[in-house]
């Protein structure tokens, strides 16, 4: 049996929980996941400005942070920290934290093979909308293929402490270490469809173990000291979530239901690059406390393709906002988008979009929202979105001028205007995996 | 009787792209029938009505006591695009809970 945590469930999430799982109690290997979908695209910019960055830069601190027990108590890390640059991100953590050895997967980027790729014949047509690439060719800022378990498999065999990736798919952090220790082959379907599940249970972090979860919340303990999940896996496929002991939070059927059906489709078919998993097939049971294991796993063949996530320059967005208070703060904070929305057609400004929310009423669900008779106060939120960067900069300065010239009691303006941010847009579609090839470096 | 779907369920939500999935959970496993008949994809469609422009699907997990709901052009664009406080989607299933649905008192009884 081998234990298997996530310390991450995105660049950004708690810094202290992969401390606390080294620290904790039994680890054999600790992932971390940081990369989101758009994420690729700020990482690229940060290595086009400068070529020794575009990975995630609070991992190699991190490594720092935990070398000693990696040494001493013989915990692997694996995480795709490495962003578009995997490279440089071995470069500082061995720069940080010498005398560790890293392995680095290489191949996922297709930045430079694009036009090579549609020049051979392919259109990278985007997944849910069917539009071929060639309409946004030039606005393209990133182009990484989700790879597998298997290469980050080899990695490991390298005897590396640390293996870091540029894009794979979330759950193949914890599915390589699985193929690595039990041998594992292409062809074990079953026991790859149990890796991924219980991949996917933990590659969210925190919210397998309580976090986020809808059922009971208010008994959840210790949400400060929150638990991150670990696999306990046996090369058979049964697989355990649990947490270590004394840490807050919980493990239940519910926690990890609802992260088995967070962010999937149909669930008889969740593709990955090594397997198809089919959620239906599963078993849960209570396992004693804090503990859930999942057997009858069932997969299919892997597919023919692997999905490429690219993003594009789509356009720019602005974001502003006015509190208005009690009494008829509602009716204030209407009178006020009414305001807005004129002066700015009266200026002939064009937008793709203007989104109006009433914060404390309905921003969140809308219509569904339960109805609140006189709300304390009301934030007006409103939000424009153009092609053009000149409409959405003009924008920003409309909002602010109700204070003094719109309806009374305006406040809560003290961060000023709004800041015009790009719209780096997500483009999902597919390639042929022999298009892709992965290679394994060792830094030493 | 009518009862929120929050008395018979629990629900997880996010995104992938312009797509948010809502997975809905029998808070006891002899619910999911109820859950079933009573939460199909029409309802879904017309309950989140304006904020969800696309096609609803509908999965179902009977091993999880579960049901997935797929639904398209639900996040103004998804993302980085999306002009909501909630572009991914995130409370979309806290929103689904809110569901009126018809079960009899001995179907809610079960404990």
């Amino acid at each position: 049996m081998i234990r298997i945590a996530n310390g991450q469930g995105f660049w950004g999430d708690w810094l202290e929980a992969p401390v606390r799982l080294v620290n904790g109690g039994p680890l054999d290997y600790l992932t971390l996941d940081y990369l989101a979908e758009v994420t690729m695209s700020i990482l690229q910019k940060q290595r086009k400005a400068d070529p020794n960055l575009g990975y995630a830069r609070d991992f190699p601190p991190l490594v720092a942070r935990i070398a000693r027990q990696i040494r001493d108590q013989g915990i692997r890390l694996i995480a795709n920290a490495g962003g578009v640059n995997p490279i440089a991100c071995a470069r500082e953590v061995r720069r940080l934290a010498p005398g560790l050895r890293v392995a680095v997967v290489l191949g996922d980027d297709l930045m430079d093979h694009l036009d090579e790729l549609m020049a051979g014949g392919h259109e990278l047509r985007n997944i849910d909308t069917g539009e071929p690439l060639a309409g946004v060719r030039s606005a393209v800022q990133s182009a990484n293929a989700y790879i597998g378990a298997f290469p980050l498999a080899e990695a490991l065999r390298t005897g590396a402490n640390i293996v870091i990736t540029g894009r794979c798919a979330d759950a193949a952090l914890a599915l390589a270490p699985m193929i690595h220790e039990f041998g594992w082959t292409p062809n074990d379907w079953n026991l790859l469809a149990a890796g991924v599940i219980a991949g996917h249970v933990i590659e969210c972090g925190a919210q397998a173990t309580g976090g986020n979860c809808h059922a009971d919340w208010q008994s959840t303990p210790d949400f400060a000291h929150i638990g991150y999940p670990i696999i306990e896996a046996d090369s058979g496929g049964t697989m355990a979530i649990a947490k270590h002991e004394n840490t807050g939070g919980r493990v239940t059927l519910a926690t990890v239901k609802e992260q088995l059906v967070y962010e999937i489709g149909d669930p008889r078919r969740y593709m990955t690059p090594d397997v198809i998993a089919d959620f239906t097939s599963i078993q849960l049971q209570d396992d004693g406390p804090d503990r859930v294991r999942i057997t009858g796993a069932e997969g299919r063949p892997r597919p023919d393709t692997l999905k490429v996530s690219l993003s594009y320059h789509y356009g720019w967005k602005a974001t502003g906002t006015l509190v208005y208070s009690a009494p008829d703060a509602l009716a204030k904070a209407r009178v006020a988008d009414d305001v807005v929305r004129q002066r700015l057609a009266d200026l002939g400004l064009q937008f793709e979009k203007i989104h109006t929310e009433f914060f404390g009423v309905n921003a969140c669900h809308g219509h569904l929202a339960p109805r609140v008779a006189e709300p304390a106060e009301v934030q007006l939120r409103i939000g424009v979105r153009d092609r053009q960067k000149a409409p959405v900069e003009r924008f920003t300065r409309e909002l602010i001028p109700l204070v003094l010239s719109g309806p009374p009691t305006a406040t809560g303006y003290g961060e000023g205007r709004p800041p015009v941010r790009e719209i780096v847009a997500y483009w999902p579609t597919l390639v042929r995996r022999e298009m892709v090839r992965t290679r394994v470096e060792v830094a030493e | 009787m009518k009862i929120p779907l929050s008395q018979m369920a629990h629900a997880r939500s996010g995104d992938k792209g312009d797509i948010s999935n809502v997975g809905v959970i029998a808070l006891l496993p002899e619910y999911y029938p109820v859950l079933v008949r009573e939460v199909t994809a029409e309802r879904v469609k017309a309950h989140f009505g304006p904020l969800v422009k696309g096609t609803v699907t509908r999965y179902e997990l009977p091993n999880l006591a579960a049901l997935n709901f797929v639904m398209e052009q639900a996040l103004d664009g998804g993302g980085t695009i999306s002009l909501r406080t909630d572009a991914q989607g995130k409370t979309h299933g806290a929103a689904l809970l809110t569901l009126e649905i018809e079960v009899s008192a001995d179907e809610l009884a079960i404990d």
